[in-house]
């Protein structure tokens, strides 16, 4: 019943347009903290966030205010770009060493990710839009992608998804849309930049 | 050996969010997977996850989760109607939820009609 007031309310709540937060969702290593980088390399001119090929590098919230992008017919979207941690439903910090970090370190790590975690779920009702990265070479109907993507869809909060990933040889855009027939997808590299201008307009179709 | 713990719908309704997240995670937390009648809601999955977050140890390295739901995506528009007038009154009794804790479960696989359960093979000393 509470969720049915809150729907509501949803509907008429107002927001300046300058504090529009642009939430950047998914997995561990789908790509999060990339494609942050790629936006505010294209609009800022840094980098935001830290990536590595080790999972749960992000694990604090991450925000760049004030990112104004532009269309080619001239249109104008400023958003608070929102990078926040993977979310898992198991940590061990085993991975960690296996990766090659040192005990202690594989530790602080794994507590460090769980609280990312509990925060990225607890942020969900912050955003105004999201978009979901969602590794294209894995398993689209995994129980954190549906339950993502399901909890923003009970919150009516605007969802993309991002099919990251598409120039590996695995990566499998058709499934992505298989398995979400209801939302915009678009597969992109964002370590490369493929389709990333497909990307922003989708961002202007949604937020715009 | 691997323990499953049926769970009916029923013994879930009753209780709050929070109860119901708690009993599922207690016999997870056990070492045993759970087999759910049903479903959680989606608000409740995610305080699955960040409860299970919060009670990550050394023993306890969190949980898999998997939920079926066959029917939903065979139905059509006003079946969908018809079927989400039924789970606002009788609750969420389709389908069936897996949670296993990670230590016992590896990974689940799964499309929208059937459940992989690959489970950790524990060396012998």
């Amino acid at each position: 019943m509470i969720n049915l007031f809150k729907k509501f309310f949803s509907i008429f709540k107002f927001k300046s347009k300058k504090n529009v937060k642009l939430g950047l969702y998914g997995p561990p290593n789908s790509g999060k903290s990339t494609l942050a980088n790629k936006i505010c390399l294209d609009w800022l001119g840094q980098e935001m966030s830290t990536v590595s090929p080790v999972a749960h590098e992000t694990r604090e919230i991450q925000v760049k205010e004030q990112i104004s992008i532009k269309s080619k017919d001239g249109k104008e979207l400023l958003f608070n770009l929102v990078d926040t941690p993977g979310i898992a439903t198991k940590i061990d910090y085993e991975d960690f060493l296996k990766a090659g970090i040192p005990e202690p370190e594989a530790k602080k790590r794994a507590k460090e990710a769980t609280k990312g975690i509990i925060d990225a779920i607890k942020w969900l009702d912050e955003m105004d839009s999201v978009v979901v990265v969602l590794d294209a070479t894995q398993d689209p109907y995994s129980q954190v992608n549906i339950t993502i993507i399901g909890n923003l869809a009970a919150r009516n909060i605007p969802v993309i998804i991002a099919a990251n990933k598409v120039d590996l040889k695995k990566a499998s855009l058709k499934k992505v849309q298989a398995a979400f027939p209801q939302y915009p997808i678009v597969g992109i590299s964002a370590k490369y930049g493929k389709n990333i201008e497909q990307f922003y307009e989708q961002l202007f179709k949604t937020i715009g | 050996m691997v323990t499953l713990q049926f769970v009916p719908y029923t013994e879930i309704e009753g209780l709050t969010s929070l109860g119901r997240i708690r009993k599922l995670l207690n016999i997870a937390k056990q070492n045993k997977i759970v087999l759910l009648q049903g479903r959680l809601s989606k608000e409740e999955e995610a305080e699955l996850i960040k409860v299970t977050m919060e009670e990550i140890s050394k023993e306890f390295k969190g949980i898999e989760l998997a939920v079926i739901n066959p029917t939903e995506s065979q139905l059509t528009g006003v079946q969908k109607f018809k079927h989400s007038m039924f789970s606002m009154i009788l609750g969420q009794r389709e389908g069936l939820t897996i949670v296993g804790p990670a230590n016992v479960v590896k990974s689940i696989k799964k499309d929208p009609n059937k459940i992989e359960l690959f489970t950790s093979e524990r060396r012998k000393k």
